[in-house]
């Protein structure tokens, strides 16, 4: 079992913890994620990490509430436990030779953005942060964000605040200033991560998108985190959970990997209903 | 007194009840047939069928006890050799192992040895209590990397022998293959926990949620103070064919789908992990695995499943009970046929219609069988023009696996052969002193009886090694 020993809800959908979890604070590093279960009979769900804290042996986590396991996990209180909490699983963001990058998130996307963030920072490159969210009420770690940045961009989509449109509004206009990027690192939703790709394509801009596709063991094992990469003309099968999450943005098929998202909706939108309404009589 | 030609039958559910639950297919002896089918036994001088055991349970020793209805002495010889009893006498492919050995299978049909461990395991897990004699402690310290047939063996022959043993395991459920693979039909999953009991009261430490290559280093465990480490992390990643049509919805690896039901109990009403139920299912393969996925599926519901393999009845690697009960349910088997394609729903008109990307059907071609590979196999060529569709919503894949890359890739020296399969000498041994490995790690997908066999032969090396260490 695994202590929640913090929680703060950052918005009414996007709640933060920290997990005690000795083990996985100590080697998680940025880009990669863990794989929680609430309870016992719950399902196995990845989640990238938002920090560690290898001193006090936390993993930060920052989840939104889609579906009936991160609602039963909105539910849980600092104090309460977790059936099980497994990591750090993955690849690490590679960070070897980029001096000067742009960190792109989208949403709760910008959650898993931020460590990236920091990190590089940490390691002496030039930050450029794109950050979107849907309107005001949904915007999160504005602050965390400014401290590792050397300049930032917010926006958001129906302009309520920061700036009015999406991520690829400043993107834009930074490269048709001229601006380069060793690299431009884009994680949030999908569609998102897709167009931030063809922004960067005709500027020649390395892109890494970090994939959260469905998961179950996390260890390469099951096979249903496949995606398919376009290299040089040949389709090849990679495995989300050993050889990612992070890929080549201009290598993924994003419009697969949207629809492989979608494989269950039908499920999980009655399992959620199911729990709310669960909740709702307790 | 004249010989009974033909081994006691097993009592099994009825077909067509058993196609729509999920208990267990074989129902087990009662102590009378198992006495009875004891009795059966020659007891003969070189006791051939020791020799065809991958772990050399002295079966004429156990089936002994048996005849004088003394069933947890026969435990005990059995448990002097095997640490999972229960399992063995379910899964292990005993008509290729010890009953194929038997001297009275020359004439007539073997002993039913494994019908008969199987009855000893469930009469000792039913009547027995008393906690096992925990051995003193010699000192030493070994971890194992994974829970399945070869860890635990392993893990349960060395804490016998008076070692402090930690297992370390990925998932959340200690079991390994024995609890996300082999189906609670097959294999009771209550069972495989009983098991694994048995080795924590011998003093083996279980720890879940722990991935080795990446929580902790295998170097990690050297430097935590164990002194010997057994790698049985199991087989990897799934393959897949590389036909057009396997990212659709709809497309699992066996085991994805497997520890769907298994492990996440999906197959339950109230689990909270989403499987595809009903419909038309294929499953493409002819192992033990592919057989597994077939008749799950039609546990799910599915309202016809095909098993389609490329080769002939004859070549079909699955052990002939399992395609026999497969049958029994009515999976259909579509031989001598090859995938090409699978097919998925596209509406032209509508980009944002639901059904887009889901499976619709699986296109295969008709295969002859040609001239004998370098295993003297026949190679299956495909017939031109014999193209067909068969119209499912779900597509298995069951086409073998290939190793996992993470304790490779982070442990210094660890050699492996071309296909990624972790090397070992015959003692077990691997490139890096102190570090043994077997199962599929080393083999590739194999069978559990093999694996434990590895696992057994791993832990006496290891002790020897252990014996041996200046302090």
């Amino acid at each position: 079992m695994y202590q929640i020993v913090t929680k703060k809800v950052l918005n009414p959908t996007v709640t933060q913890m920290e997990i005690a979890a000795p083990l996985v604070a100590n080697k998680a590093k940025p880009g990669q994620f863990i794989i929680l279960r609430v309870d016992e009979d719950g399902e196995r769900i990845p989640l990238t990490i938002a920090g560690a804290d290898k001193s006090n042996g936390t993993v930060k986590i920052i989840f939104q509430i889609v579906g009936a396991t991160t609602e039963k996990l909105g539910h849980k209180e600092a104090g309460e436990y977790l059936q099980d909490f497994v990591g750090p699983l993955g690849v690490a963001t590679h960070t070897d030779g980029i001096k000067k990058v742009c960190i792109v998130g989208g949403g709760v996307g910008c959650a898993i953005a931020m460590p990236v963030a920091q990190e590089f920072h940490a390691l002496g490159a030039e930050v450029t942060s794109i950050i979107g969210f849907r309107n005001r009420d949904l915007v999160i770690l504005e602050d965390e964000f400014k401290a590792c940045s050397d300049r930032m961009f917010l926006m958001t989509d129906d302009g309520s605040y920061g700036r009015h449109g999406n991520v690829c509004v400043p993107l834009t206009e930074l490269l048709k200033d001229g601006e380069t990027f060793d690299m431009i690192i884009t994680i949030g939703p999908l569609i998102m991560m897709k167009f931030v790709v063809e922004v960067a394509r005709p500027f020649g801009i390395p892109v890494t998108a970090s994939m959260n596709p469905i998961m179950i063991d996390g260890t390469g094992m099951c096979g249903g985190c496949r995606l398919t990469l376009n290299q040089d003309g040949k389709k090849v099968t990679k495995f989300a959970c050993v050889d990612g999450p992070d890929f080549n943005g201009y290598e993924i098929d994003f419009d697969e990997a949207m629809s492989r998202g979608r494989m269950y909706s039908d499920f999980e939108h009655r399992a959620h209903e199911k729990t709310c309404n669960l909740f709702r009589k307790a | 007194m004249a010989i009974i030609p033909k081994k006691h039958e097993m009592p099994t559910q009825a077909p067509e009840k058993r196609a729509h639950n999920f208990d267990e297919v074989a129902l087990g002896y009662t102590p009378e047939i198992a006495v009875a089918e004891a009795q059966r036994c020659l007891n003969c001088k070189n006791q051939p069928c020791v020799k065809g055991c991958p772990v050399n349970i002295h079966i004429p020793d156990f089936i002994s006890r048996i005849k004088e209805s003394d069933f947890e002495g026969a435990y005990q010889e059995i448990s002097k050799s095997s640490s999972l009893p229960a399992v063995c006498g379910r899964v292990c492919p005993q008509e290729a192992q010890c009953e194929s050995k038997c001297t009275l299978g020359v004439k007539f049909e073997p002993v039913g040895i494994g019908r008969l461990e199987r009855f000893v395991a469930d009469w000792h897990n039913e009547h027995a209590n008393e906690a096992p004699t925990v051995p003193a402690s010699n000192g030493h310290r070994v971890a194992i990397v994974g829970s399945g047939p070869s860890g635990l063996t392993c893990a349960g022959d060395l804490a016998k022998k008076g070692y402090k043993v930690t297992v370390y395991e990925a998932l959340h459920t200690a079991g390994g293959v024995l609890v996300y693979g082999i189906p609670e039909f097959r294999l009771p999953k209550t069972i495989v926990a009983k098991e694994v009991e048995t080795l924590k009261a011998y003093g083996v430490d279980v720890e879940p949620n722990v991935v080795i290559g990446k929580t902790l280093t295998i170097d990690e465990l050297f430097d935590m103070g164990y002194e010997a480490v057994f790698v049985g992390s199991g087989a990897g990643l799934p393959n897949f064919m590389g036909i057009p049509g396997e990212s659709l919805k709809g497309v699992y690896s066996a085991n994805e789908f497997l520890t769907r039901s298994n492990l996440m109990k999906s197959y339950r009403q109230d689990s909270d992990t989403p499987i595809m139920k009903g419909g038309n299912v294929a499953v493409v393969g002819g192992g033990n695995v592919a057989m597994d996925a077939a008749r799950t599926a039609l546990r799910l519901g599915a309202d016809h499943v095909y098993i389609v393999y490329r080769r002939s009845m004859e070549e079909l690697p699955a052990r002939r009970e399992e395609v026999e009960h497969a049958e029994e349910e009515g999976i259909i088997f579509k031989l001598l046929c090859n995938p090409v394609e699978i097919l998925g729903y596209e509406n032209p008109d509508d980009k944002r219609d639901p059904k887009n990307g889901f499976v619709t059907g699986i296109k295969c071609i008709k295969m002859e069988l040609g001239e004998p590979d370098e295993r003297g196999r026949r190679r299956p060529v495909p017939v031109e023009g014999s193209e067909l569709v068969l119209d499912v919503d779900t597509v298995i894949m069951s086409i073998g696996t290939s190793p996992n890359p993470l304790i490779k890739s982070t442990t210094k020296g660890l050699e492996v052969n071309a296909k990624g399969g972790i090397i070992v000498n015959e003692s077990g041994l691997t490139s890096r002193e102190g570090v043994y490995a077997g199962g599929d790690a080393v083999t590739g997908a194999a069978t559990v009886i093999s694996a434990m066999g590895a696992g057994k032969l791993a832990a006496k090396s290891i002790d020897e090694y252990l014996s041996k260490k200046p302090e």
